[in-house]
């Protein structure tokens, strides 16, 4: 049985997890239930878990990010619940480090990126004219790989022990002196797992930008949108590499007794944090620069207007992009590298706020005498800009070495990274998804439901995020379960919790305009619902197999509002047979071969590892002998199916 | 790739185009990930002995001599390899492939045995977080190394199965561009690692 103890979960026995170990359970088989029932599971295995379709698998990254923002979102009210009044009980310590670590992770890993991912593989292809990724195969397995790694996190929850260090999981307190049960080993892995599928979708995309655009769209001709892309996916195969090796090491410390960041034997802790940071601020990049992107196609888009300063845009990224890399030091300014590396680094970071202001107002003057619709897409951009403004400006606060060492690890930094990051990140990914979802699914979400969930967004934010600034500045550290009601902390944290209650409703509006609107919208809006300017929109609604029957023929960024108002003519060939890659279920074999990996390397189960290191070799052989030529639509095929959409496109 | 009727040519090279592409991209990820050791181990390489020996007194020149030689020799034999398949030599090309791989297998063996000299110095992989790094360093280098012999093997079985095509040239060059970065690589940690942690 000695064996099986290794499985059990530790020190806690809290009611609540025995009672989501039940929800899980019914609910996996009601999923497996349902799918027998109906007879799907042919349809699921063909056309989703086998697809190499960027839109598809853009589609599924989007469904998996929505369900860890709902497993991310359930930890904040929990935390926010515990908080709430003084001397709380409702969470003891252990628990309460749980869950702000998988709270972290799971937001930043698990929801932003495979959001700003799946977004940007639904996006790209169609923006630049392509029929679909440079390496479609990859493209698959990149989401596998990601889901696996997810997975795996969301497992240690019942299966083992969440981690609980951190989401930045500093050493020493990472290391088996401190965190002796799996919960680490789950990060290292599930990170690992899923990073490996960020680094492919990285050179994927690099080489679909740089490779497969529509003729005549030179790169200054590319929507704004691939052009953040493009840099995101830059910093994604620099910094991602960073992470892998910090990993290894944790891991091999860990679980092979090393010294990376041991505090003996010639260990360095800091070396952790500077190399997680090396990674850890570009990535805070990877996951802007795209929600950037997307709100300038639709600020330009519902002010009516072109987007002002295009080379500037373009200009301000590629700085950030390179600031990036210098600035992680800022992370620790109180951990004493001495005032000469404080003051470089606090320059550095200072100056991360011209280009970033320089885009700020780019977008104050797209708007600048347009006609602006307040769609809600474009409320979520207007309300974005003086949010993340506050953000910013606070940014720059902290930037400040010195007085760094009055914001360190208080609720003021907590208020400032979730100030850029939910108006940043969140907010254009909304934004972006009910943008887009028409050319996903159709139909357009319904408008007075999605001003609601808004409305309940943008004050659920303000009230939860707010408070924490002054409360940090009273002193408030974060990370902490409970205070004592002398602090004074309690009024302030309640109007957080209610913030956070807000926010709550307002996510849950937004998945019951989805159905809402599912049941009850109208199919018929058109290929163009929005009057939008850039090349995606040029496409049929929804988008078929193959994107564009012909290819499109480019002349500005703008190609599609040039082909409706200027009578530029963008579809001059006549249609062709089109070349298609075929379906695989390599892709999540190889991912589910993964997960059982880093399962087993998680809990020592060395015969695992070794079988499923075999079967990971054994993937990559056959995929060497495989021959996939991938198969033709032929024209008579596309012709019809055009038909059907009245007209080619 | 066959040169199937229906499929145009152009759409082969694309492929061929965008594979290269992705793998140069590859690379410069995996000068990341290079990078990211070498600047661990500079960090470590005197401030993290702790207990353990340092590098000039467990590093020995001959095996790791002869190994520079070996690799930088198959470096040489693979850019062979690469020529006589632009000229259309299989025989010579898969000749020096088999040499290639080789004179790898010749520089995996001599880590092996430095590796266990290591161990017998009382410098493993616990000892400290220099000998962590620098294992890991070697290990990484060697690791790929390893996974090279392996992907060239499945490489040689192809181009013998179906000929030079598109598709097995392709991946030949690709193979090619790896066991050079790999070259490179070492004379990195043979320059940095190696000779300065001897003088």
């Amino acid at each position: 049985m000695d064996f099986f103890d290794r499985f059990s979960i530790p020190p806690h026995d809290d009611p609540m997890l025995y009672a989501s170990i039940v929800a899980i359970a019914i609910v996996s088989i009601a999923i497996v239930v349902g799918l027998t029932y109906f007879k799907k599971w042919g349809y699921l295995w063909n056309e989703w878990l086998t697809t190499v379709d960027h839109k598809r698998i853009g589609i599924m990254y989007i469904i998996s990010a929505l369900l860890m923002l709902f497993r991310g979102g359930a930890d904040a009210v929990m935390m926010r619940l515990q908080t709430a009044v003084p001397d709380n009980t409702f969470l003891d310590a252990q628990h309460y480090n749980e869950v702000f670590t998988t709270h972290g992770v799971v937001m930043i890993i698990f929801m932003a990126m495979a959001f700003i991912i799946g977004m940007m593989n639904f996006v790209v292809p169609l923006q630049i004219g392509a029929r679909d990724v440079a390496f479609p195969r990859l493209n698959a397995l990149s989401f596998w790989l990601y889901f696996a790694g997810a997975m795996l996190f969301n497992l240690s929850f019942v299966v083992g022990g969440s981690p609980d260090a951190g989401w930045t999981n500093y050493y020493p307190l990472a290391g088996t002196d401190f965190s002796e049960h799996v919960g680490v080993n789950y990060y290292n892995w599930a990170l690992q797992i899923s990073g490996i599928g960020t680094l492919m979708t990285g050179i994927n995309f690099i080489a679909t930008i740089m490779k497969m655009r529509a003729p005549g769209m030179k790169l200054m001709k590319m929507p704004m949108f691939t052009w953040s892309a493009l840099i995101t996916n830059l910093i994604i195969v620099f910094a991602f590499p960073v992470l892998t090796i910090a990993l290894l090491m944790g891991t091999f410390d860990r679980q092979f007794f090393t010294n990376f960041f041991t505090t003996s034997d010639g260990g360095m802790d800091m070396m952790w944090a500077n190399l997680f940071w090396i990674w850890g601020h570009p990535e805070v990049y990877i996951l802007i620069l795209p929600a950037f992107g997307i709100y300038s196609q639709i600020i330009s888009t519902f002010s009516q207007r072109n987007l002002y300063g295009y080379k500037s845009m373009v200009a301000s990224m590629v700085v950030i992009s390179l600031l990036s890399f210098l600035v992680w030091v800022h992370h620790f300014f109180t951990m004493g590298q001495g005032a000469v590396a404080n003051s470089i680094f606090s320059i550095t970071t200072m100056a991360i706020a011209v280009p970033t202001g320089i885009k700020i107002f780019n977008w104050l003057l797209t708007m600048w005498k347009g006609k602006i619709r307040f769609t809600t897409p474009m409320m979520y951009s207007v309300a974005f800009i003086p949010l993340f403004t506050i953000g910013g400006v606070t940014g720059v606060m902290l930037a400040m070495a010195s007085a760094d060492y009055q914001y360190h690890n208080t609720m003021f930094l907590v208020a400032h990274f979730h100030n850029v990051i939910i108006p940043g990140v969140v907010f254009a990914m909304i934004a972006g998804l009910i943008y887009y979802w028409p050319k996903m699914f159709g139909f357009m979400l319904n408008e007075r439901i999605g001003k609601w969930a808004f409305w309940n967004i943008v004050i659920g934010f303000c009230l939860a995020f707010f408070p924490m600034y002054i409360t940090g500045l009273n002193g408030q550290a974060r990370r902490m379960y409970t205070y004592s009601e002398s602090t004074g902390f309690g009024p302030l944290s309640m109007v957080s919790f209610i913030g956070a209650l807000l926010l709550a409703v307002g996510f849950v509006l937004i998945v019951y305009n989805v159905y809402y609107s599912f049941r009850h919208a109208p199919r018929n809006v058109g290929d163009d619902p929005w009057n939008a300017r850039s090349l995606e929109w040029a496409t049929h609604n929804p988008v078929p197999e193959y994107n564009f029957a012909i290819t499109p023929n480019v002349n500005s960024e703008e190609a599609f509002w040039d082909y409706k108002k200027n009578g530029h003519d963008l579809f001059k060939g006549k249609i062709e047979d089109i070349h298609m890659p075929n379906n695989s279920g390599w892709s999540i074999i190889f991912a589910g071969i993964f997960f059982v990996f880093g399962f087993c390397f998680v809990f020592h189960v060395w015969a695992g590892v070794i079988i499923a290191f075999l079967g990971i070799i054994g993937c990559m052989i056959y995929r060497s002998f495989e021959k996939d030529d991938g198969h033709h639509i032929h024209k008579e095929e596309i012709e019809e199916t055009e038909k059907k959409f009245g007209g080619a496109k | 790739m066959k040169h199937d009727s229906n499929l145009p040519l152009e759409y082969s090279t694309e492929t061929n185009e965008m594979n290269i592409l992705g793998f140069w991209i590859f690379l410069g990820a995996e000068i990341m990930l290079f990078a990211t050791l070498f600047t661990t181990y500079f960090v470590y390489v005197d401030r993290g002995v702790g207990n353990g020996p340092a590098g000039s007194e467990i590093f020995e020149l001959t095996p790791v001599m002869i190994e520079t030689i070996l690799l930088l020799t198959s470096s040489f034999t693979i850019g062979l390899a690469v020529h006589a398949m632009r000229i259309n030599r299989v025989k010579a090309m898969i000749g020096f492939m088999i040499v290639t791989l080789l004179l790898g297998a010749g520089f995996i063996s001599l880590e092996v045995y430095e590796f266990i000299h290591y161990y017998h110095e009382g410098a493993t992989l616990q000892t400290s977080g220099f000998t962590a790094i620098l294992l890991t360093t070697l290990g990484t280098h060697g690791a790929h190394v390893t996974l090279g012999l392996f992907w060239g093997i499945m490489i040689i079985i192809q181009t013998l199965r179906n000929g030079l095509n598109a598709r097995t040239a392709n991946k030949s060059f690709i193979f090619s561009l790896y066991w050079h970065f790999l070259d490179v690589m070492w004379i990195f940690i043979f320059s940095f690692i190696y000779l300065k942690g001897m003088m």
